[in-house]
């Protein structure tokens, strides 16, 4: 009878194991031929469930001790508002969508140049151990504490000193995130009508649906969406015609500084106006075309089944890929940061959702179990980057300083790294997708488009539809991320304005007007500077920016789980400290070694030091090198590369600080007889 | 609950939005005879707290 028992409990198990091992053994020896995008997967979600029940469930119950009979803040201060008690499912999607973004659809993109198989496994491996380890265990500690921020969380575990330095730390990474974003619109619009009309049709669209739903209906969120779906749909049709049309096409075709300037004004304005005007109905917009693309993503998936044709391994492991520059290690782990462990999130799951948390045995479900969902959109992702001919990969994400401008030069040097393709094919697919080139088109989003238009069009339309797909891919990941910088910018101003107001009470009020556009200006400003800055580089900006994101990030995840480690030792549960320990000894070693190289590695397309050093010399023998075109844009370089260096060495040294406040609190944590952990309520209060 | 009203409850609160009638019967109970925001200015209130701070990841 008990034995009958066990075979029904674990059998299931045992056979999900077995089928993501072999899954997981065919993605990882496979070589030579093409391989089924749908090993792929299959081997994700067996190591998510897997994953999901043992280590998770571990956790919660080991680790944490998690106490069905203890109230949550949700139960104890519920008003209906913020605080409410929440199903769990109802829960999850919540903080789903709030914790995926752009983040998991551009990192494994371009982690692709190292080929499928790096990508993969360090998506599935970080995920299961580092990242939702993180979102889980936030999200416990935060629940524990009335819902409270991770800032706030560091000032009463480990003191005020760490609390205000993580704080700036947030700050800085906010604008590197800004900025890294909106240079993926711009370069994903630059010289691209149909694309650029499509993105400035969802202004007054969105101008249109706040109006509506302020005053006509107000709170009508499913009406006044469809209404703005409808509209984007018909930006998308009507796109074609603009971009086909002698007199319109010039209208809407900018350069990327063009784009990026008036990026930058847009943001300004964006954050400053009502948020019920533009921001909210471009939010609905956004977040409903995300989870119903994802969605959707994944049926085509399943349905098409598509071989991937990028290599498992290529030989950009070796550091001289063209989209970034680096070896595997350190530089893989940084470029995927969102996917396998995004330190933003600790934000999300210290914000509103442990305010909503019903019980707290919902914690693993929906902090482990919402970051192993966004794994899965990072792995498709992966998988739409792969299927693409690994020569179409390489000249819509290489650079033109390394590929040229023509078709002619383009599968000249992309056939010279052993991907052979022809000027026709390359003219070919950019008249299938409605563009005018296909080339040096960087970023990440521009090739999730591709892979997406390729997948969604066997699936729906045929090639016909190609061109729709490409530009309704585009229009998903602009909208999605322009509302990431309105909403990303208003809360930089905040905290702009707390810091201000520390000095100056009066402009900390956010109803204050000269404050709020002070604050307003210093945030564009910030990450105006640094698009402007990538925009203009001749390796395309996203080369330099996204390899400093990912390390701030994964940073501020180090920063996290610092955290979450001072609090299990005050918990008293030092035995099982090593759940956080591990990953963020791995954050550590990946993030440092990868800062450093940012500094100093000696090849000028690694460090930020060497190019100011190469730059440098050619001025002092009097020679200009591309893009500068005088002395003054020579200097302009060797700044930018010092505001680099320099923004690289202060992550480090904010991560360093919190880890010494963490080692602090740590040896205090266990000289002390009793825990120290400074939870509110209990089970009974 | 039918699971309508969950897919419904979910898509609203991805947005920011909580369930007004949810609020309504939680002012009843806990705040009888208190004022009670109506539906357009419960929705004005959320709109503002959830751009007033992280609401989001990148």
């Amino acid at each position: 009878m008990m034995a009958n028992r066990s075979v029904l409990v674990w059998g299931p198990w045992v056979l999900v194991a077995l089928l993501g091992a072999s899954a997981l053994g065919v993605v990882a020896l496979h070589r030579g031929e093409t391989i089924n995008a749908l090993w792929i997967v299959v081997a994700a979600v067996c190591v998510y469930l897997t994953a999901y029940r043992f280590y998770g469930l571990f956790i919660a119950r080991r680790v944490l001790g998690l106490d069905p009979a203890r109230r949550t803040p949700a139960v104890r201060h519920n008003d209906g508002l913020d605080y409410v008690p929440t199903h769990k499912y109802v829960l999850f999607g919540h903080h789903f969508a709030a914790i995926a973004g752009a983040g998991p659809l551009v990192g494994p993109v371009l982690a692709t140049q190292m080929g499928y198989l790096p990508g993969t496994l360090w998506l599935l491996v970080g995920v299961v151990f580092a990242g939702a380890v993180q979102d889980f265990v936030v999200l416990f500690i935060s629940t524990r504490r009335d819902g409270r921020s991770l800032g706030d969380l560091i000032r009463t575990e480990m003191g005020t000193i760490p609390g205000v330095i993580a704080m700036i730390g947030i700050l800085m990474i906010m604008i590197i995130l800004l900025a890294v974003l909106a240079l993926v619109v711009v370069k994903a619009l630059a010289d691209s009508p149909w694309g650029t009309f499509t993105v400035f049709a969802t202004m007054p669209i969105a101008l249109l649906m706040g109006i509506y739903g302020r005053y006509i209906r107000p709170g009508r969120i499913g009406e006044v969406s469809l209404i703005g779906f409808i509209g984007l749909i018909l930006a998308i049709v009507f796109g074609e015609h603009v971009a086909a049309s002698p007199v319109w096409a010039p209208a809407f075709t900018f350069s990327g500084e063009a784009l990026a300037l008036m990026l930058i004004a847009y943001g300004f304005i964006a954050s400053v106006i009502p948020v019920w005007l533009l921001l909210a109905p471009r939010d609905y917009l956004s977040t409903f075309l995300k989870i119903g693309t994802i969605v959707g993503l994944a049926i085509g998936i399943l349905i098409v089944q598509p071989e991937l044709r990028m290599p498992a391994v290529t030989r950009f492991i070796d550091g001289t890929g063209p989209v970034f520059a680096g070896t595997l290690f350190p530089f893989l782990f940084v470029t995927i940061a969102c996917g396998a462990v995004s330190g933003f999130h600790s934000l999300v799951s210290s914000g509103t959702t442990p305010k909503m948390i019903e019980n707290e045995v919902h914690t693993p479900f929906i902090g482990y179990g919402a970051m192993l969902m966004e794994s899965f959109v990072a792995i498709m992702a992966l998988v739409a980057a792969s299927v693409l001919d690994p020569a179409i990969y390489f000249a819509l994400n290489s650079p033109a300083a390394l590929i040229g401008s023509t078709t002619n030069e383009a599968a000249l040097a992309v056939s010279g790294w052993g991907f052979t393709v022809t000027p026709v094919m390359l003219d070919q697919l950019a008249s299938e997708l409605g563009e005018s080139t296909i080339l040096s088109r960087t970023g990440g989003a521009p090739t999730l488009a591709v892979g997406m238009a390729n997948i969604l069009s066997n699936v729906i339309g045929g090639p016909g539809m190609m061109a729709f797909w490409y530009h309704f891919a585009i229009l998903f990941e602009a909208l999605f991320i322009l509302t990431t910088v309105d909403a990303g910018t208003r809360v930089a101003r905040f905290m702009i304005q707390d810091l201000i107001g520390t000095a100056v009470p009066r402009l900390k009020d956010t109803r204050n007007w000269t404050g709020n556009l002070l604050a307003t200006a210093v945030a564009v400003g910030g990450w105006g500077w640094f698009l402007y800055q990538g925009v203009t580089d001749p390796l395309g900006g996203i080369n330099t920016l996204w390899p400093l994101f990912g390390i701030s990030n994964q940073m501020l995840a180090a920063i996290a789980l610092t955290m979450c480690t001072v609090v299990l030792f005050r918990m008293k549960r030092a035995r099982y400290a090593w759940v956080t320990l591990l990953p963020l000894t791995w954050l550590l070693i990946c993030t440092l070694t990868a800062g450093w190289q940012k500094m100093f590695h000696p090849d000028s397309r690694i460090g930020f030091l060497a190019h100011a050093g190469k730059y440098s010399d050619a001025l002092a023998r009097g020679e200009l090198l591309p893009p500068a075109k005088g002395v003054g844009q020579m200097r302009q370089v060797i700044f930018n590369d010092y505001v680099n260096a320099s923004l690289c060495a202060l992550f480090m040294i904010v991560v360093a600080a919190i880890v010494f406040y963490g080692v602090k609190a740590v040896s205090e944590a266990i000289r002390s007889d009793a825990p120290t952990s400074r939870e509110v309520g209990d089970a009974l209060a | 609950m039918h699971w309508l009203e969950l897919a419904k409850l979910t898509a609203r609160l991805m947005v920011g939005v909580p369930s007004y009638e949810a609020y309504v019967s939680h002012r009843a109970v806990a705040h009888p005879g208190e004022p009670v925001m109506d539906r357009g200015k419960f929705y004005a209130e959320r709109l503002e707290k959830r751009f007033g701070g992280v609401s989001r990841c990148c």
